[in-house]
């Protein structure tokens, strides 16, 4: 229980995946314009995080651990995006008011550091399977966490009187230098909440 | 299109980074040191020239639609080359880069790159659009290197610069640093081309291989200007 908490706040805050890890920043400066998407955004790539995880471990510990190793980058993106089609075809016809919210969202998710990160992440880390899961959640709670904040921030810097050359990208990217810094301040958080 | 013209295209006038702010994840990641930026960028130029090459021959072969997972297979297949070349010969690079040596498979320049030019050019033309795209990578990811090892640990490729005049200042070397630093980059080119890249950086939404089922082009294109 204690190893789970702690990898939750970890990957939640101190090591958050946008802020501190840089994974997922298109996303994070395209889709963070305003609060609607990003949330749909987000709840998507928890959702993917989440069941990349799922797959992505079994078949590496059991399929290429033994002897196959090296083929780890092509089969994860593979299996990557097989599953996002799958999850998109079966949300469309099962859940449709799911597909209806998170569908838009699907594809872009397919070619998104962020998930094949965490994928990779869980077995260099050399978790278990069910802290690897939880590993994953906390990811994608992280870039929720993240992109509501800094959706936020950026409807205060868009109408801001900001220098021209540094108007759009360049202003978003310094009030993301800003928020990280804000994040900086978990470090060490961890080891002091649960000892 | 010449040759040179194309390769030149990639280097400055449509530099994936500052202009087309293609592959941020990278730029941000690794150039903590102006060593890590070389080795990104090597890495990368080396999967973009045979992934371009490849795709290029393969273009009439590939049917239309599965044309993305065929492409992202390619390139995997020569970041694991790559990765093992580096592993081989550059085990401290290796070693830095870490996550982002396998991520290069979701590079969105690369894959940009494929959809926009290798799938509609020829052979030859595809090299050098992979090379100066290469480079022009590169030199970005050793620009904002430089900048940050320089002022963040006061050296420049392990060598000390600053030593004795000013204390370095750590935070460039973290996180805020790199979103800093890049900032103040991607400004700095506007400056300079007093705003004329701006058109460019919607046309890079073409590139996103999502960009058909995206309905965020919109949002995508007003965001990035």
């Amino acid at each position: 229980m204690k190893e789970i908490l702690m990898i939750l706040v970890s990957a939640i805050f101190v090591n958050n995946f946008v802020l501190s890890k840089f994974l997922g920043i298109c996303p994070f400066l395209g889709v963070s314009k305003n609060l609607k998407n990003a949330i749909g955004m987000s709840v998507a790539v928890i959702f993917v995080m989440t069941m990349a995880t799922a797959v992505t471990w079994p078949i590496y510990h059991y399929l290429l651990a033994p002897g196959y190793a090296y083929m780890q980058t092509v089969v994860f993106i593979l299996v990557i995006a097989a599953l996002v089609q799958l999850v998109e075809i079966i949300l469309k016809k099962y859940i449709p008011a799911l597909h209806k919210a998170l569908g838009v969202y699907l594809p872009l998710i397919t070619t998104n550091c962020a998930v094949l990160g965490v994928a990779l992440l869980n077995i260099t880390e050399e978790y278990a399977f069910v802290p690897s899961l939880f590993n994953a959640v906390g990811a994608g709670v992280g870039f929720l966490v993240a992109m509501v904040m800094f959706s936020g921030v950026r409807s205060r810097v868009e109408t801001a009187d900001v220098p021209k050359s540094f108007q759009g990208l360049p202003s978003i990217l310094i009030a993301a230098s800003i928020v990280a810094l804000s994040f900086m301040g978990f470090a060490g958080v961890v080891d002091g909440l649960f000892l | 299109m010449s040759k040179l013209k194309i390769m030149l295209n990639g280097i400055i006038k449509e530099n994936p980074t500052l202009v087309l702010v293609l592959g941020t994840c990278p730029t941000l990641a690794v150039t903590t040191m102006a060593v890590n930026g070389l080795g990104m960028g090597v890495a990368a130029t080396l999967v973009l020239i045979c992934s371009n090459v490849v795709i290029s021959l393969l273009k009439k072969v590939i049917p239309d639609k599965v044309r993305i997972p065929a492409y992202i297979v390619i390139i995997a297949g020569f970041v694991t080359i790559v990765s093992f070349l580096l592993q081989a010969y550059a085990q401290e690079v290796y070693d830095a880069l870490g996550l982002f040596l396998p991520l290069i498979v979701v590079n969105c320049i690369i894959l940009g790159r494929a959809e926009m030019f290798a799938s509609k050019n020829s052979v030859g033309d595809s090299f050098f659009d992979g090379l100066g795209m290469g480079l022009g990578f590169t030199l970005t990811l050793v620009l904002m290197g430089s900048i940050r090892e320089i002022i963040g640990m006061g050296t420049w490729f392990g060598l000390p610069i600053t030593k004795g005049l000013v204390s370095p200042m750590t935070i460039f070397s973290l996180a805020p640093g790199g979103f800093f630093v890049f900032g103040v980059l991607v400004a700095l080119v506007n400056k300079l081309t007093k705003g004329k890249v701006l058109k460019k950086r919607k046309s890079a939404c073409a590139g996103c291989p999502s960009a058909g089922a995206c309905n965020q082009q919109e949002d995508c294109a007003s965001a990035q200007q």
